[in-house]
């Protein structure tokens, strides 16, 4: 099956020398919700430039199903629809207009143009607001102004790059709602973002980008084995003055009703809840201390950074 | 992209660069039209009764011509160069170049848009000027095409200052400082005949000269240089803008990372 998007050793060096990518590739199957991790400066939007157009590989390949972005630039970009970070669009122009012309320069028929122009603005909320100059949206609007102009020519691979950043956690559901269904509907999509709960709540693969190489590239399940504790935040009813002493378990108290336990992998949650309700506490809540993917995320990069600066001290 | 996208493409550019000027025609039509009436009534009424005839014309009659191709070219140079530069600032412009559409595409509607403003400012001072004085037309062939040629090359010129702008400041540096000199120098409000023999040869390296002199020929039949090469020279330099402009657009000068 032809890949929705194909990344073959792909390296970008700017102007000022700086090495942004190294050599990625990368396969995303059609139909499939990619999250793209990485810290800032990891070389994410470097790739979504490249497979954009808006930035100019020194070496290698893309192709969006099947089509070489030099070679076939025209069906390639057809396929391809982007949501940047930044807003990009012009804030004099009415909400429709910016709309109606992206599907223009894709070269739909007016009429279908319009009917497409009022789906997705319909669809994202936006067609009250029709006929308002894009500066007078709010932030949460712009960005899903960006969504709807990204999709009014319906590409079959949608790429957002950090497309809730800054957007309330009502708006955020909202989005990720309307991203599933697309996404059901066919439409593969590529997201970069700094929410790791995003990725692991929208995502079933995944490629953690980190200084222009990619860490790892596997499915968000396969990723989450990976991850060898957890540690867990436990509410008491009770006050407690010390950590409950439980056998097996590294227990540490936050304040009188509450505290924390790391549970290695194939460690048992029952025998700890054994323990505790031997020990006479109730737990009213619990929860994890951190993000799981975020966990890995960090302990990747991490070590992705010793290992480099391993090789340069070699 | 088939050819029929590509026309859409094509008339999406134009309408929106149309819908600008004219959303924004206080700062577009207006101006140029009180400029201009304000150099009729001054020129034309003022001072030309006192000036006399020149090239068997009024005064009025003979500056006409040139007043209309400064509006026409400066408004369609100030229309790409604004209007490219502003998509380039807000990043709208990204909107165009990840899209399928083009370069020459994109460069043809912009081009274009400039047209349109300059031919819309065009009539708007024309018909300002019937005002103070009757126009008489030589040749219809000769100042249409004239005008069209004229404003593609400004438009065009706009389009790449637009693209090596870095500021807006850098946007506003070549009208001031080159264009308007060169306007005023071009023929516009004297003949060159009137200049002694040094001065009518550096005349004779203004581009602008030949532009208002072809018009000026269009409308009244007079002209001090040979209308041919001025359409040749045109055709030269529309050929090697656009080129330079499809170069910029191709290699993404200042546009793509």
């Amino acid at each position: 099956m032809t890949a929705a998007l194909s990344i073959r050793n792909l390296r970008k060096t700017y102007d000022n020398k700086f090495e942004a990518l190294k050599g990625i590739s990368l396969d995303v199957a059609p139909g499939d919700f990619f999250a793209m991790l990485g810290p800032n400066g990891a070389g994410k939007s470097t790739t979504i430039g490249i497979i954009s157009s808006l930035v100019r590989k020194s070496s290698g390949q893309v192709e969006i199903f099947g089509k070489d972005i030099d070679a076939d630039f025209s069906a390639a970009k057809k396929f391809l629809g982007v949501v940047p970070q930044e807003f990009n669009f012009s804030m004099f122009e009415k909400v429709e207009d910016i709309v109606l012309q992206q599907a223009g320069y894709y070269g739909l028929p007016r009429s279908q143009a319009k009917a497409q122009t009022e789906k997705y603005l319909r669809q994202l909320s936006l067609w009250d607001k029709r006929h308002t100059a894009a500066r007078m949206l709010s932030g949460g609007m712009k960005r899903r102004l960006m969504i709807a102009r990204a999709l009014v020519h319906e590409p079959k691979l949608l790429i957002l790059d950090e497309p809730t950043a800054g957007v309330d956690i009502e708006l955020r559901r909202s989005m990720w709602d309307f991203l599933r269904e697309i996404n059901a509907a066919g439409t593969t999509i590529i997201l970069t973002t700094h929410y790791l709960e995003e990725a692991e709540s929208l995502c079933r693969n995944v490629a953690i980008i980190d200084h222009g190489t990619i860490v790892q590239n596997t499915s968000v399940r396969n990723l989450l084995q990976q991850l060898n504790k957890e540690i867990f935040i436990f509410d008491s009813r009770t006050a407690l003055e010390q950590a409950p002493a439980v056998k097996g378990y590294q227990v540490r108290l936050l304040d009188e009703h509450s505290f924390e336990v790391e549970i290695e992998k194939g460690q048992s949650l029952n025998q700890l809840f054994e323990q505790l309700t031997q020990l006479g506490i109730s737990i009213i809540s619990m929860r994890n201390k951190a993000n799981r993917l975020e966990e890995l995320f960090v302990s990747m990069v991490s070590n992705n950074k010793q290992a480099g600066e391993a090789k340069s001290g070699a | 992209m088939e050819l029929n996208q590509q026309w859409i493409a094509f008339r999406t550019i134009l309408r929106k660069e149309i819908k600008r000027f004219t959303r924004i025609w206080i700062q577009t039509l207006l101006p140029p039209a009180i400029t201009m009436a304000l150099y009729f009534v001054i020129f034309g009424k003022l001072i030309g009764s006192r000036i006399g005839e020149m090239d068997g014309f009024t005064y009025i009659q003979f500056v006409a011509p040139g007043l209309i191709m400064m509006a026409v070219l400066t408004n369609s140079y100030s229309n790409v160069v604004s209007s490219f530069f502003s998509a380039k600032f807000q990043r709208s412009v990204e909107e165009i170049l990840v899209s399928p559409t083009p370069n020459y595409i994109i460069l043809a509607g912009y081009c274009m848009g400039g047209v349109a403003r300059g031919l819309a400012v065009g009539v708007l001072v024309t018909l300002l000027s019937l005002a103070f004085t009757d126009l008489h037309i030589h040749s219809w062939t000769i100042t249409i095409a004239i005008v069209i040629l004229t404003s593609m090359l400004f438009s065009l010129a706009g389009f790449i200052n637009a693209v090596y702008a870095n500021s807006f400041d850098d946007i506003s540096i070549i009208p001031t400082f080159v264009l308007t000199p060169l306007t005023y120098l071009g023929g516009v409000f004297y003949s060159i005949t009137l200049l002694p023999e040094f001065w009518q040869g550096v005349s004779q390296l203004n581009p602008i000269l030949y532009m208002v002199n072809a018009f000026r020929y269009g409308m009244l039949g007079i002209s001090d240089i040979n209308v041919g090469a001025a359409f040749a020279g045109l055709l030269v330099c529309l050929v090697i803008l656009f080129a330079a402009g499809l170069h910029l657009l191709r290699v993404g000068k200042r546009l793509r990372a």
